[in-house]
């Protein structure tokens, strides 16, 4: 069989019009028949994204009741965190951690009792200069421009040398399959697969579609303020200009992206 | 010359196959690893290295045995180490060999290992590790295989090798100093962050590797009809004794440095290996064990007459093996973990599982060095008696 240029164009004109027709002919049908291809149809208009210099997190931890895990809950449900059942092979993104293991630098035994018993919430402090980003052979973690440092979980060769260099703790590995471990999948956000390495990512997901973090949102209390830190008119920077706050092992010099309002 | 090492006594046939069940059990277990994760083995999230790691650590060090002949017959016209250089090469690729098989079996996603190369890292210390171990293994068959080749033929070696050989000298260094800043660099980790840690790592290994060396030297005079020489032994024996010297030198300094200064972060690794923190003892036996063995073999390695008797330099070989496997292959990489960075003591204990892929592991180490030292045994034997 032999096709010259002519009956090319037509079967090429012929294949695009049947692309596009339906979208000229009935645009609703046309776009319900998009929005399964991906997940995010939100994500296709980039000006709902919520965007900023560099994203940090401000949590006052006398807001937090005693035995809230809203926040936590949130973000592990949000993000498909699966629950083992043990601490060998725990994942988490956001737990409760007593004071004095969270600032061993600044905790003394006359600090008020009251400073002392707190349980704040510790997750990935999304550091400015992050160890966990130099040491990884693969770059499969990364540092974005708006400073949230990522993990692509298709990439990772789980030699966890990250968290040996994260000083916070805040990497768990997947030890082990972790599918059958979700209570209930959320399809807006992958599940990862054993022997990949992750932790929190500010909710990027979220912040792509125009929705603040999960826990932020979780939060009744409003113990949670998330923003930018190079806009001097963002509510975190405002609230940190009146309230004193600590950052966790700010001594290393890794830049923590988590201010905590003591 | 491969064609030599399927010739062998009863004993080295009875060896091979040891060591390929072994490895047997060990690669069904490993099946096992890679269908299941990681979770097989005994590390968690706050102590995420264990034994493999650890493992790997101690074989570099094994790995320096080389440097400890060549630098001397090379670079000091050293004569009677001219006989085992190529004993020490060996070696060397059988070490080089179980620590890329060591990092391999520790990997969460081992079928992504090639990212390492699609995606060089140069900030990565893991990516300039395995370029310096690779490096050291290509420069380490290469001589080994070539120098080997030419005493065969009783030809002197080209011309080209001896460049190469020169190079491996600062390359053996290359390897431990890379090796000891993917912890000594890090953040956080106060039992590592320590500038002395490269030192520390050359010091136990120019004392395990020519150990090693010094026990298989006496195990092929005894069994291999292939003496070493007096002379090459001894002056082994004396730079064992001086590195074992200096690597319980640089540990004391640590432990100054911890326990004067009366910082807790660092403080506290060492109680946890010397002393327990709250309860928590399962390194302490191990650990005193490895002190004990260390002083005793340096009593023995510096009184001459102990010294220059086979069965008591053995001895003490052994010893230095030991203790030197103790505190690199246990105690050094699982202690930086505990506490961990939230004041958590975890501790860690290998899995049976952990401990048959790590054994499988080793097995194809020696493997690879009994077919090595079988071809060297059986080209020295065809000059000897043609």
């Amino acid at each position: 069989m032999t096709t010259n240029r002519r009956e090319f164009l037509k079967i090429a004109g012929v294949s695009t019009l049947s692309l596009i027709a339906p979208a000229i002919v009935c645009p609703a049908w046309a776009k319900e028949k998009i929005i399964p291809v991906s997940n995010f149809p939100e994500a296709l208009s980039p000006s709902k994204a919520l965007t900023a210099k560099r994203w940090a997190m401000a949590i006052d931890a006398s807001k937090c009741p005693a035995d809230c895990v809203d926040c936590i809950a949130a973000c592990h449900a949000t993000h498909n965190v699966p629950d083992f059942g043990n601490l060998k092979d725990e994942v988490k993104w956001i737990w409760r951690e007593d004071f004095p293991h969270i600032f061993p630098e600044v905790n003394h035994s006359y600090l008020p009792k009251i400073a002392r018993a707190r349980r704040p919430i510790v997750l990935c402090n999304q550091c400015a200069n992050p160890p966990c980003v130099r040491v990884c052979p693969t770059k499969a973690t990364f540092q974005r421009q708006d400073g949230i440092v990522m993990i692509d979980y298709h990439r990772c060769i789980g030699c966890r040398l990250c968290m040996a260099a994260c000083p916070y703790g805040a990497r768990s590995m997947n030890y082990r399959d972790p599918r059958p471990f979700i209570t209930r999948i959320n399809p807006d956000y992958p599940t990862r697969t054993k022997g990949v390495v992750e932790k929190c990512n500010f909710c990027e997901e979220r912040l792509a579609k125009g929705l603040g973090p999960a826990c932020v949102l979780a939060c009744k209390e409003k113990a949670l303020v998330f923003g930018d830190m190079e806009n001097p008119q963002s509510e975190i920077r405002l609230l940190l200009e009146k309230r004193f706050n600590l950052l966790r092992r700010a001594s290393l010099g890794t830049k923590p992206q988590i201010y905590y309002i003591v | 010359m491969l064609e030599k090492s399927l010739k062998g006594s009863r004993g080295y046939w009875i060896w091979i196959i040891f060591l390929l069940i072994v490895t047997a059990i060990g690669f069904i277990f490993y099946l096992r690893q890679l269908d299941y994760g990681l979770g097989v083995t005994g590390m968690s999230r706050d102590v995420s290295w264990g034994l493999y790691i650890a493992q790997f650590t101690f074989l570099v060090g094994i790995a320096a045995s080389a440097v400890m002949l060549v630098l001397p017959y090379y670079l000091h016209d050293y004569k009677a180490f001219g006989k085992i250089t190529v004993l020490g090469e060996f070696l060397a690729v059988a070490a080089v060999i179980m620590c890329v098989l060591f990092v391999f079996v520790d990997l969460g996603q081992p079928s992504r290992v090639m990212n390492v190369l699609l995606h060089p890292s140069p900030t990565s210390i893991l990516f300039w590790d395995m370029i310096v171990l690779s490096g050291y293994l290509l420069i380490n068959i290469f001589t080994g295989w070539v120098i080997l080749s030419c005493n065969r033929k009783e030809i002197p070696p080209p011309g080209w090798v001896k460049p190469l050989i020169y190079l491996s000298i600062p390359w053996a260094i290359s390897i431990h100093t890379v090796t000891a800043f993917i912890y000594a660099g890090l953040p956080g980790r106060s039992f590592w962050l320590t500038a002395i840690m490269a030192p520390r790592f050359l010091a136990s290994a120019f004392a395990s590797g020519p150990a090693l060396l010094i026990i298989f030297c006496l195990i092929l005079k005894r069994y291999g009809r292939f003496d070493a020489g007096e002379k090459a032994i001894q002056a082994l024996s004396k730079i064992v004794a001086y590195a074992l010297a200096a690597s319980i030198f640089f540990v004391l300094v640590e432990l100054f440095t911890a326990f004067y200064s009366q910082i807790p972060e660092h403080a506290q690794h060492f109680l946890y290996l010397f002393n327990g923190l709250e309860g928590h003892t399962k390194l302490v036996v191990w650990m005193w064990t490895s002190a004990a063995l260390a002083f005793a073999a340096l009593g023995m390695l510096i009184i001459p007459p102990i010294r220059r008797n086979d069965g008591w330099l053995a001895v003490a070989c052994v010893f230095v093996f030991v203790s030197l496997w103790i505190e690199k292959g246990l105690g050094l990489v699982v202690t930086g973990f505990i506490p961990s960075p939230l004041e958590a003591i975890t501790e860690y204990v290998p899995t049976g599982a952990e401990i048959a892929i790590t054994l499988g592991v080793w097995a194809i180490g020696f493997m690879i060095l009994t077919i090595l030292y079988r071809i060297f045994i059986a080209v020295h034997d065809e000059k000897e008696n043609p």
